[in-house]
């Protein structure tokens, strides 16, 4: 059909339906009707055939009737005035002898959605409650929720909802699920439809008779039921028992979900019910539709959560497809990586070892990252793999196998050897900015084991003028240095030619400052330079435990099962741009973990530590400035907060150390009040992303607080509002230097001081320490998010702890 | 609860809006093909959120099959029903297909006002949809001056037996018009998805079948049907078969109509087909194949001396030689680079079972090393084996009860198909 714009369309098709030539001849008629429709479809807007279209509804032919419906319900909200002239077209309708053409009428009454003529849609509705038909009596049971919905406000008349209530042991299966959903609609202020015994039970024997929708949906609503006594329970379980298996995934799903929410204090019988559903799971994973395998592999991946070990022998169902889309194929891959054990690793690795060379470079990066993941715990059949890769010679692939490899050997030290004579010879040149990255991070660490390294650095050095990513050419700089400090006289040099470059030429004023940085520590002598950028760290073995996560328990993710979370995080994981990095599980070794790193604070910068425990890894970036920080914490006040007393004193360390420690671990420090002031604070700062949680992403706001012994009483005694002096108390302490803030910070104080006081017993008096007895550390989030503030908290506190302990013994020493 | 229900083609065009809620505007459906579009990576993944509303989506046909929902929904429920949809879309459309939505859109929307209400799905049911369904599908082929008149809505022969209202209400659907005139058949299909890895040293790494018996009923009333499945049919692992060819699943699953009063003595499912098409039975088997797979495959991959690449593959169908017709023993096939996949497409429109087909390929490769020789693979393939099924179930027989008047035809077909077949080389 020629496009002839919407004005001449509506013209020409309202000259058509008046003409009285075309009305005469019924399908003439309806065709022209029909184009009507096709015409609003396709996005045009018809509105202005309103009031023909309402001329056409007195019809008896219903296929017409029900094209102006479908017409005059999109446009009702437009014309609500000539809608009325329908009205009485349609309840005549509702009063026909055929139950078709009532449910219709009665149907598409409702489905004007104009609050106005609501008055005139109850009594029909009404009268359809107790119609003989039991097609008239579904649709106006959703009548009912649709006036609701309607007007929200106005109050339900009661008769109506016992009405309603009575229609549950309606003969139709419909009509009763539509009750359950028309009163949960109705009575949502109320928390829903009220499940007593009774109903729970009529609905649990009536399952059977619905549809496998009216199942699930009955099932959802039983949620609410907590049955009295064990004895009922496992009634119910058992009579719920083989929905389980049923082949239709939305029952199986929606019973597994009702069987963990009614036995969560039932751990045994939720383990056994998971393994009951792992069958239907397993076939929902295997399904032809593409999107329910997706659906079922994200949920999936929940279950493993908890139980690690449900799936392992299946581990074969989880080999990707050869036409599979890449999304499942990473899914999958996830889902193989969680399932190893000492049985299947050799298939796993061999089977991943296929996957690497994908022709789709996301797919083969996932896979690379995959082996990675496994080498934590088999690392040397992984590195095999990921250094047999190296000999492909593909960019893609070298680039992924070189990151995987920094961030394995990070974990695992014992690796490097490997590694080393991996580097050992090498002479591919890398277009990949991250892929340079994690090679120049490996030189510079490894530097002194891997003979061609000067020359490979070199050869950076030279071509440093044409590198365009700022995060390379950080590298490249603390990987020079590293270099230096364990091979001077190749370095040296090609050192001082990279430092004038960056320190004279180089307009972006991270690298900048760093090569500044370098300078100035250089002049302070060459054992500061290795105290500073060696600090003896080439891995941090310590991550290896937080890696393996212990199982969760049920109840964790027992509240997004068979939601669309776990599709939502599956979607934001493989959607993610930066296909390089994937959040699950990587962890990224910081890359300066020195203290020079500390001075010069550049938390916009990408390469900053990406560390990670298990699923949940914090970032320091995107970076938040000092106003923004302020703004959030004020914001977040009312929101996510919690405030925690950990027993642990204040480090005796340097601000400068406890920053760096801090950042270390991915959590950003903003400001501080120096040592021995009373009260003590820092504020941070750290994004956490979180695979396997509901909210992916979050900003997590954090200050620590120590208040003095002496400082306490002073400040017990001024009575004054907290939240204003939190608020300027910030703003001092993002206006960054110490001196200022003394004086705001006592208000804070006696809040802490209160806490303080009821921990103060628990914790050994020791004499001489009496001031550094707990820290308190109020926390704020956005979006809020338990375990990933629960997480950051663990990470905070190994940290301090880790602190207190180290300074401690010098402190005695 | 599904706010909204739409139908895009693959270039972002719409076929069907339907808004169950009024929740959500118009603008979604835009929204929508943004984020669809803007995602890379073949198929983005199912589940899509923009503010409060969110986009669960399908592919199927070329077409996206989209709903949205603002309530927590169930994802198995939506994906579920979408799929339902599709299914429903073709059993009263005949096929699935951007021109097919759009000639029966009519037929779509009535579709979709009786399978969901407020946003609830009401029933999916095609016995009880059939006497609701009142638009008559328009199949794409007769094509005459007068349907393009009215832009093909109608076919011109459906217009006239055009029956009035009240007696349209028992009226049953014609389902598929396009595939068959007759009206009394049945078909019963035992489908076998195959999903294997043969290990580069030949050993199978990994055998999966899925498989379903799919009834597709075109039959006006037929109040049961037993199906006859192999007497050894066994399920589980448990049950030693001893000898003799035992036909065995791990798992079997039946839909819910389907009564097995008589399953485990005689293995006889009973089930009241209703119009169009449904899977009773669906059933797995992992690893332990009852017989070899269906090919094997012989590769030698090497360097030339003028530096480029011979693959040298035997393919060789170790099904037994009556498995296809003997006629066509010299296929004609095709082979063609496809750069964009970096992979070579070798085409044999048949293969007899107990033939061997070799080929060589040689490719000029740049920068050919020894190394790029381990990057040669995986070997996939995609097949059809008609009336093989790789269990080994059989159906013994399918009886109708009552006897139906006049000639009815029944249909037994078995298909085997490649989900994935992989050999590694």
């Amino acid at each position: 059909m020629p496009y002839l714009g919407d004005e001449h369309t509506v013209r020409e098709l309202r000259r058509a339906l008046s003409n009285p030539n075309v009305q005469a001849d019924h399908l003439r008629y309806r065709n022209t009707i029909h184009r009507v429709i096709r015409v609003m479809s396709q996005g045009q807007d018809v509105s202005g055939l309103y009031s023909e279209m309402v001329k056409a509804c007195a019809t008896v032919d219903i296929v017409q009737k029900k094209l102006v419906y479908v017409f005059l319900c999109s446009y009702a909200s437009l014309n609500p005035e000539l809608s009325l002239l329908v009205i009485n077209t349609l309840r005549k309708d509702c009063s026909d002898h055929n139950p078709m053409v009532r449910s219709l009428a009665l149907r598409n009454m409702c489905n004007l959605r104009l609050p106005g003529l609501s008055q005139y849609v109850q009594q029909p509705l009404t009268v359809g409650l107790k119609d003989k038909a039991a097609c008239v009596r579904r649709v106006a049971v959703l009548g009912w929720a649709k006036i609701h919905s309607l007007q929200p406000n106005t109050e339900m008349d009661v008769a109506v909802v016992n009405e309603l209530y009575g229609l549950l042991r309606d003969p139709d299966p419909v009509v009763m699920v539509n009750c359950l959903r028309a009163l949960e609609e109705i009575l949502q202020e109320e928390g829903g439809v009220a499940i007593n015994k009774p109903i729970a039970h009529h609905l649990l024997n009536r399952l059977k008779l619905c549809d496998v929708w009216g199942q699930s949906e009955v099932l959802a609503v039983l949620q609410r039921y907590r049955p009295r006594g064990e004895d009922e329970l496992f009634d119910i379980l058992s009579l719920l028992d083989p929905a389980l298996l049923s082949h239709h995934a939305p029952v199986m799903a929606a019973t597994l979900r009702l069987f963990l929410s009614l036995c969560s204090t039932l751990p045994a019988v939720c383990m056994s019910a998971l393994e009951r559903a792992r069958g239907p799971l397993l076939a929902a994973a295997g399904s032809t539709s593409r999107e329910l395998r997706y659906a079922a592999l994200c949920h999936i991946q929940l279950l493993l959560r908890s139980e690690p070990g449900l799936l392992g022998e299946h581990y074969k169902r989880f080999f990707c497809g050869y036409a599979e889309p890449p999304y499942i194929k990473q899914n999958k891959m996830q889902v193989l990586v969680e399932l190893v054990n000492d049985d299947n690793v050799a298939m796993v690795l061999d089977e991943l070892r296929g996957y690497c060379t994908d022709v789709n470079t996301e797919t083969s990066q996932t896979a690379i990252n995959a082996i990675g993941s496994i080498g934590r715990s088999y690392t040397d059949r992984c590195l095999a793999i990921l250094t047999g890769l190296l000999g492909l010679k593909q960019e893609h692939i070298t680039s992924a196998v070189l990151q995987t490899l920094r961030d394995l050997v990070w974990v695992c030290p014992q690796c490097g050897d490997a590694v080393c004579s991996a580097l050992e010879g090498w002479e591919d040149n890398l277009q990949d900015s991250q892929g340079r990255g994690a090679l120049l991070w490996l030189l510079g660490v490894y530097g002194d084991r891997v003979t061609g390294a000067p020359y490979l650095l070199e050869d950076c050095i030279d071509g440093v003028r044409s590198e365009v990513s700022a995060e390379v050419k950080t590298e490249l700089l603390t990987a020079t240095l590293r270099l230096f400090l364990s091979r001077p006289a190749e370095t040296q040099d090609m050192m001082g030619r990279l430092l004038v470059y960056c320190i004279e030429e180089e307009v972006d004023m991270c690298v900048r400052d760093q090569a500044l940085l370098y300078y100035r520590l250089l002049h302070c002598g060459i054992e500061e330079v290795r105290q500073v950028l060696q600090g003896g760290r080439r891995s941090d073995p310590s991550l290896g435990p937080l890696i393996g996560r212990p199982p969760e328990p049920i109840s964790q993710w027992a509240s997004i099962f068979n939601t669309l979370e776990p599709l939502t995080l599956g979607a934001s994981t493989v959607g993610n741009s930066d296909p390089v990095t994937p959040k699950l599980s990587t962890l990224t070794p910081n890359t300066l973990t020195s203290n020079a790193e500390a001075m010069t604070p550049t938390p916009g910068d990408p390469h900053l530590p990406d560390c990670s425990s298990g699923a949940l890894s914090l970032s320091v970036s995107p970076a938040l400035t000092p106003e923004e920080f302020e703004r959030l914490w004020l914001q977040l006040e009312k929101g996510a907060c919690l405030e925690v007393c950990v027993a642990c004193p204040v480090p005796r360390c340097s601000p400068e150390g406890l920053q760096v420690a801090l950042q270390l671990v991915n959590i950003q420090t903003l400001a501080f009040t120096p040592p021995n002031t009373h009260p003590w604070r820092v504020y941070l700062y750290t994004h956490t992303s979180h695979i396997s949680t509901k909210t992916p992403h979050t900003l997590i706001l954090a200050e620590l607080l120590h208040t003095g012994g002496e400082g306490e009483k002073e400040e017990e005694e001024e009575g004054e509002e907290e939240g204003e002096r939190e608020e300027e108390g910030e703003k001092e302490g993002e206006g960054e230097k110490e001196g200022e803030k003394e004086e705001e910070e006592e208000g804070e104080g006696e809040k802490e001081g209160e806490e303080e006081g009821d921990k103060e017993g628990e914790e050994e008096g020791d004499g001489e320490r009496e001031k550094e007895k707990g820290l308190l550390v109020v926390m704020r989030q956005h979006p809020g998010d338990q375990t990933a503030l629960r997480g950051f908290l663990s990470v905070l506190t190994t940290v301090l702890h880790t602190l207190s302990t180290h300074t401690a013994c010098t402190y005695t020493a | 609860m599904i706010s909204q229900v739409f139908i895009l083609s693959s270039k972002g065009d719409h076929l069907i809006y339907k808004d169950f809620r009024g929740e959500a505007g118009k603008d979604a459906v835009n929204k929508f093909y943004e984020m669809v579009t803007a995602l890379t990576g073949g198929q983005p993944p199912v589940v899509m959120k923009h503010k409060e509303l969110h986009f669960v989506h399908i592919r199927q046909g070329g077409l996206y099959w989209v709903a949205t929902t603002k309530a927590d929904a169930s994802p198995f429920t939506i994906i579920e029903f979408l799929n339902r949809l599709t299914a429903l879309v073709k059993d009263y459309c005949g096929c699935l297909s951007e021109k097919s939505v759009q000639m029966n859109f009519a037929l779509i929307y009535e579709l979709l006002d009786e399978v969901v209400d407020f946003g609830y799905i009401q029933t999916t049911s095609t016995d009880i949809l059939k006497n609701f369904i009142q638009t008559e599908a328009v199949s794409s082929k007769p094509f005459s001056l007068f349907d393009l008149s009215n832009v093909g809505l109608f076919g011109a022969d459906t217009q006239q037996n055009k029956v009035a209202p009240s007696a349209a209400a028992t009226r049953p659907i014609v389902s598929s018009q396009g595939e068959q005139g007759g009206k009394n058949e049945i078909f019963v299909d035992v489908i076998e998805r195959m999903s294997v890895v043969i290990g580069a040293n030949g050993v199978l790494m990994k055998a999966d079948i899925e498989g379903e018996i799919r009834v597709k009923c075109y039959m006006p009333s037929c109040s049961e049907m037993r199906i006859g499945l192999n007497e050894e049919f066994s399920i589980g692992k448990s049950q030693l078969s001893g000898y003799g060819a035992a036909v065995r699943v791990d798992e079997c699953s039946f839909h819910q109509a389907v009564r097995l009063d008589e399953f485990d003595t005689y293995r006889i499912l009973k089930v009241c087909p209703s119009q169009g098409e449904q899977t009773v039975m669906q059933y797995q088997l992992c690893d332990d194949l009852p017989t070899a797979p269906p090919f094997r495959l012989f590769p030698s991959i090497e360097r030339d001396s003028g530096g480029r690449l011979l693959m040298y593959l035997k393919l060789r169908c170790d099904l037994p030689p009556k498995s296809l017709s003997q006629e066509l023993s010299s296929p004609d096939q095709s082979a063609e680079l496809q750069p964009k996949n970096k992979a070579v497409h070798w085409e044999i429109p048949r293969f007899p079972g107990g033939a061997q087909l070799s080929a060589l390929f040689k490719l000029e490769v740049s920068g050919l090393s020894a190394a790029s020789l381990q990057e040669v693979g995986p070997v996939s393939l995609n097949f059809e084996l008609p009336k093989y099924t790789s269990t080994g179930l059989q159906i013994r027989f399918l009886r109708l009860s009552p006897i139906q008047p006049g000639p009815s035809q029944r249909w037994v077909r078995y298909v085997t198909h490649s989900d994935s077949y992989t050999i590694r080389i």
